[in-house]
């Protein structure tokens, strides 16, 4: 088990910067979450990571070894790839086995841990199968099982829970969390999927274009995301975002777009006034706005028009007109809405965000 | 409606064909057995046709130019096994379908390893590579034919250069030197078809798999051994298995080079079969045998090959 360290690495590919001067501490026995959208450079990173791609610039440190020009197999690190990369001409046994041989360990010690790593993964019977005869999950599963026979410092997981079905992902989901908790080994974890990001890390880090853009724990991110693309790229549906003006006055700051005020909260008043005049992207998410059908006679409440009802079954989306776009509202599934008719909105204005147009940096 | 006009009444005989036979055609059997057809009969007329005219041509003692001949049984088998030529002809074939074919796989594995590479021009040089593949045999023959000139042979000229030999070497003047020499022309001819077909199977191995491999701990050549071999085995197979039957079957090359000679020394059975069927004697019947002696070798060859390309479906 170590910590790993990428150290302003960088990763160039003819002109294209893949990664750029990425800064990251993995703490050992870490579970982290890269996650970002397709392109942004997590993989990459990982390969970094795993020595499957040369560094353009900077370094990696696993454990206390600077590893940046040590081949893969002098890493110490498993691989758990997207499509599983089992060998289709050995038996799930022969997978397992294959990295221990090549490391020449004895025999029995092999049969050992090649027999208890299968129980562990309830994988016992299938050890005389060829990859070809499981089934997609059994393959997840023999994947995984031959990471941990090696028993090595840090696991690197390259969305391996992309190939499975729906129902399957989330049960292996919550497997592998109690299985990486019980191992204790650091993991560092590639995903675009931000449901599994938030459910298994520790922390998160969340990369675009080859930037990280925060790295904190899933909590944190949800609630004080950095920047735009943080705040919209985690959450589903995405926080809502609109352009506001800010308009300073007797005592009161107050958030105009279109035909809706909104009040900023108090504490966030000197950090807004800043703004006096100018405009700034305001973000709420879909569950800070209280949606109820019809005219409801309380302060501070907005009447939208409804466009599109989306019944989830444990919650209802609920598209309005809002003052820039749409605005999507989570609602409770027991309210019955008619897309066309105006509903009452009450913004949760202390979970309200606010962001800079120019640098599209957090406000608050 | 209970009344139909009296014009319907002739019609309902052939409406209740039409939908006999689209009923017909509704069963599967049927349908399978009709779109098999066409394979079928292609199957027939160019294939069975002369494959059973050839077995019965070889029971006769039939002659070009005549109109029959009389059947003989198994004579001119019997013939052939007391011919000496004939006797040669069985070594030189053998000789040059198993030794040519473990060096074109090498060959041709060790170019496609090569091909498979990423390098300045690659594309160029796959193309190329397929060169002698592609040029008609019979042309590129000829080009042999003047490599292994005994007067004006480039090899002899170069060797003599280097100082290495005194006088010409006379490429197909004798039995071995024009054996070694047909061998020489069929590799440099059947080795593109083993790197062009491996280089298609090493392009189908998941680069996961080396990446995998090359974490779990293992070298170039492990990652060769583990991990690319037993991948594109199937492809090995197939592809030796063929160029054996190719090779056994040839006829061109070994045509235009020796034309079974010097003194009927480096026949095949295919230049053999045709000069003694066709060009020279014009003994068809016996022409017949001699090509039909190639069957068994090639049955079994195509039955493994079948069974091989069965069990990898399986």
């Amino acid at each position: 088990m170590a910590q790993v360290i990428y150290d302003h690495v960088t990763k160039r590919f003819d002109g294209v910067i893949a990664v750029n001067d990425l800064t990251l501490e993995v703490k050992d026995g870490e579970f982290l979450v890269l996650v970002g959208p397709s392109g942004c450079g997590k993989t990459t990173a990982l390969r970094c990571l795993a020595g499957l791609e040369e560094v353009t610039s900077g370094d990696i440190i696993i454990g206390d070894r600077v590893v940046t020009h040590i081949p893969p197999k002098d890493r110490d690190i498993a691989m758990v790839f997207q499509n599983y990369a089992l060998y289709p001409h050995m038996t799930v046994y022969e997978n397992m086995a294959f990295g221990l041989k090549l490391r020449k360990m004895p025999k029995q010690e092999i049969d050992r841990r090649v027999k208890e790593v299968a129980e562990m993964l309830g994988i016992q019977d299938l050890l005389n199968r060829k990859p070809r005869q499981l089934s997609g999950g059994q393959r997840q599963r023999v994947a995984l099982g031959r990471a941990i026979v090696r028993e090595p410092q840090v696991f690197l997981m390259d969305e391996p829970l992309s190939n499975l079905d729906a129902k399957l992902r989330v049960q292996t989901r919550g497997e592998l969390i109690k299985l990486q908790r019980r191992l204790g080994v650091t993991t560092i974890y590639v995903t675009h999927d931000q449901v599994e990001a938030m459910t298994m890390g520790h922390r998160i880090a969340v990369m675009n274009q080859g930037v990280l853009q925060q790295l904190d724990t899933p909590e944190n991110l949800y609630d004080h995301p950095a920047n735009l693309f943080v705040a919209t790229f985690i959450g589903s549906p995405a926080m809502n975002i609109f352009p506001a003006r800010v308009v300073a006055g007797d005592g009161t700051v107050r958030l105009v777009a279109g035909d809706v005020t909104l009040e900023a909260p108090a504490e966030q008043r000197g950090r807004l006034a800043e703004y006096a005049n100018r405009e700034v992207l305001v973000g709420i998410r879909p569950e800070d706005l209280i949606v109820q059908p019809g005219q409801v006679s309380e302060d501070r409440q907005l009447r939208l028009p409804v466009e599109i009802v989306e019944p989830l079954g444990s919650e209802t989306l609920v598209h309005l007109r809002g003052p820039a776009g749409a605005l999507i509202a989570k609602a409770d599934p027991h309210l019955h809405f008619s897309p066309g008719e105006l509903a009452s909105v009450r913004v949760k204005i202390e979970h309200m965000h606010a962001f800079d147009p120019q640098t599209e940096l957090a406000l608050f | 409606m209970t009344t139909a006009p009296a014009g319907t009444v002739t019609q309902a005989v052939p409406l209740r064909l039409r939908e006999r036979v689209r009923h017909w055609l509704d069963s599967e059997p049927v349908l399978a057995y009709l779109f098999m057809s066409p394979g079928w009969l292609i199957l027939l007329l160019f294939m069975s046709y002369p494959f059973f005219l050839g077995i019965w041509i070889s029971l006769t003692d039939r002659t070009v130019g005549l109109p029959s001949g009389e059947f003989v049984g198994f004579r001119n088998y019997a013939e052939l096994l007391r011919d000496r030529t004939f006797h040669l002809t069985v070594m030189n074939t053998f000789i040059y379908g198993f030794v040519t074919v473990p060096f074109k796989l090498v060959l041709g594995l060790l170019l496609a390893l090569l091909l498979n590479q990423a390098f300045p021009m690659r594309n160029v040089l796959r193309a190329a590579l397929l060169l002698p593949w592609i040029v008609p045999t019979a042309l590129s023959s000829l080009a042999w034919l003047m490599l292994y000139d005994a007067v004006l042979s480039p090899f002899s000229w170069l060797l003599k250069n280097w100082g290495l030999i005194e006088s010409n070497i006379a490429f197909l003047g004798t039995r071995t030197n024009a054996i070694i020499s047909l061998c020489i022309a069929n590799i440099w001819r059947g080795t593109p078809f083993f790197a062009v077909a491996i280089l298609a199977g090493l392009q189908a191995v998941p680069q996961e798999l080396h990446e995998a491999a090359a974490i779990e701990g293992a070298n170039r050549v492990q990652r060769f051994l583990a991990v690319t071999l037993p991948v594109i085995k199937g492809i090995l197979v197939i592809t030796t298995l063929f160029s054996i039957i190719w090779t056994f079957a040839d006829f061109q090359l070994v045509y235009v080079l020796t034309k079974g000679g010097p003194a009927n020394s480096t026949h095949i059975f295919g230049t053999y079969a045709w000069q003694i069927g066709i060009g020279g004697a014009g003994k068809l019947g016996i022409g017949a045998a001699i090509s039909l002696y190639m069957f068994p070798v090639l049955a079994v060859l195509s039955a493994i090959l079948l069974r091989y390309v069965r069990s990898q479906e399986a």
